[in-house]
């Protein structure tokens, strides 16, 4: 409905709207007072059908630094799916009373059939193991913000690599940029899908598979840790079995460059042990906050503002 | 065995052998208010053994989702005796309402109304895409 723009998947934007929104995004950093009024007036509704405490504040923060309003919920229980609304149903509702929507389904797809019914920009926030591609949006302004550009260096990406849709995503975003070594950290029980593979070999880029953290952190340029997690699992034996598989330890951070930028989508349990927080190299707070200024990029980009 | 021939309507030829009936129920045709003829095992050059259906009627027919069941059919349109079209199917870019999503993560597993849609992903293995969730689909036969 209508002729607005919406982001289900990350392939929805190209690389230079990308850059465009990073453009933005470095603009808002220093200069957060010029774009302290820029949605005054207008409403993002946060349609969260399953909890997220990080993509939800950051959205919610993203609009206030904006000077726009935010209405919502937060969990399925408090919306009218509760009583068996579909989500078409509530996106259209929603349309009524939001300027942009934001939204979380704990089934994939959702925020697509969502953008279908909806008659103003849709966000996807998530969709269960599907996309989400705001994370995709924080992770590439964080490595831009350190490493100083998209291409031209060596990335590590560990944990859950089946299941993470985190690590999928970015995938398919770094596949656009030149230069980039791909060194897969898990599992045999969690590596990556083979679409994915395909995808990795149909580009021809340089990338390996390994089974330690240890064997591939000395040339990594960039570390992407992921949390292996239980919603994704339908058997809890398996969970169980694999959930401590790949865990980042202080010590694990001798032989690695000075430079290494240690990533994480969060939540964290206790894949990155707690005292690797101190370390100049770990990045994953800094990231959450790249995920508020890229977000305030997308919003004024979605409304056409910018 | 005689069976007359078609004054308007249509001669679905090359049905893989065995599967007419199948054919014949996804079209309805227990419902359509004209003649058909449904013939088995008729000897065949091209697959030894085929079936054939004889619609002696001018109703629409989905050749889409035609070509999804069997890519191999023939649909041989008829207008007073005589061979209007001869068409080959093939397999449909998109698939509407004619199977479901078997991932019970899909969104639709649980909304009502909407329309289950697939999209070819590689013709010669036969794989379709979901297009909400993405997930392949391979062994529909």
């Amino acid at each position: 409905m209508g002729d607005h723009r919406n982001l289900i998947n990350i392939t929805d934007l190209s690389a230079a709207e990308i850059d465009h929104l990073i453009e933005i995004a470095d603009d808002i950093i220093a200069d957060p007072v010029k774009y302290q009024d820029m949605c005054a007036h207008k409403k993002l509704a946060t349609l969260f059908f399953e909890p997220s405490t990080r993509t939800r504040l950051s959205f919610t923060a993203a609009m206030m630094e904006l000077g726009g309003n935010v209405l919502g919920f937060d969990q399925a229980s408090s919306s009218s799916t509760s009583k068996g609304e579909s989500v078409a149903d509530t996106i259209v509702m929603a349309s009524c009373y939001a300027d942009i929507i934001a939204m979380r389904h704990p089934k994939e797809g959702a925020p697509f059939v969502g953008a279908q019914y909806a008659s103003v920009p849709v966000i996807n926030a998530g969709d269960g193991g599907h996309f989400h591609p705001t994370q995709t949006l924080t992770d590439l302004m964080t490595i831009h913000r350190k490493k100083g550009s998209l291409g031209g260096y060596t990335i590590g990406m560990c944990g859950d690599l089946k299941f993470g849709r985190t690590v999928h995503s970015l995938i398919n975003a770094l596949l656009r940029y030149d230069d980039i070594k791909y060194v897969m950290i898990s599992p045999e029980e969690l590596e990556l899908p083979d679409y994915i593979k395909d995808t990795l070999d149909e580009a021809g880029v340089e990338w390996k598979e390994v089974r330690s953290l240890d064997e591939a952190i000395p040339e990594l340029d960039i570390l992407y840790m992921t949390r292996v997690q239980r919603e994704r699992f339908f058997n809890e034996e398996d969970y169980i079995r694999l959930k401590d598989s790949f865990i980042l330890r202080r010590e694990m951070l001798d032989p690695a460059k000075e430079d290494l930028a240690i990533l994480h989508p969060l939540p964290r349990v206790n894949e990155i042990a707690k005292d690797v927080d101190d370390d100049p190299r770990a990045c994953y707070f800094y990231q959450a906050l790249m995920g508020k200024y890229i977000r305030m990029a997308l919003i004024l980009y979605l409304l056409g503002l910018k | 065995m005689n069976i007359d021939g078609v004054n308007t309507g249509y001669v679905i030829d090359h049905i893989k052998a065995g599967t007419g009936l199948e054919i014949y129920n996804f079209l309805k045709l227990d419902k359509a208010d004209c003649t058909v003829a449904i013939i088995q095992r008729v000897e065949s050059t091209k697959y030894g053994y085929k079936d054939i259906i004889k619609i002696d009627g001018d109703i629409p027919i989905d050749c889409n989702t035609l070509g999804y069941m069997d890519e191999n059919i023939t649909v041989n349109r008829i207008k007073d005796r005589k061979l209007l079209e001869k068409i080959h199917l093939e397999l449909p870019e998109v698939l509407t309402n004619v199977i479901r999503c078997r991932n019970p993560r899909c969104i639709t597993s649980v909304e009502e109304g909407i329309e289950h849609r697939f999209r070819l992903a590689d013709r010669e293995t036969r794989k379709y895409r979901c297009v909400y969730c993405d997930t392949l689909h391979t062994d529909f036969q």
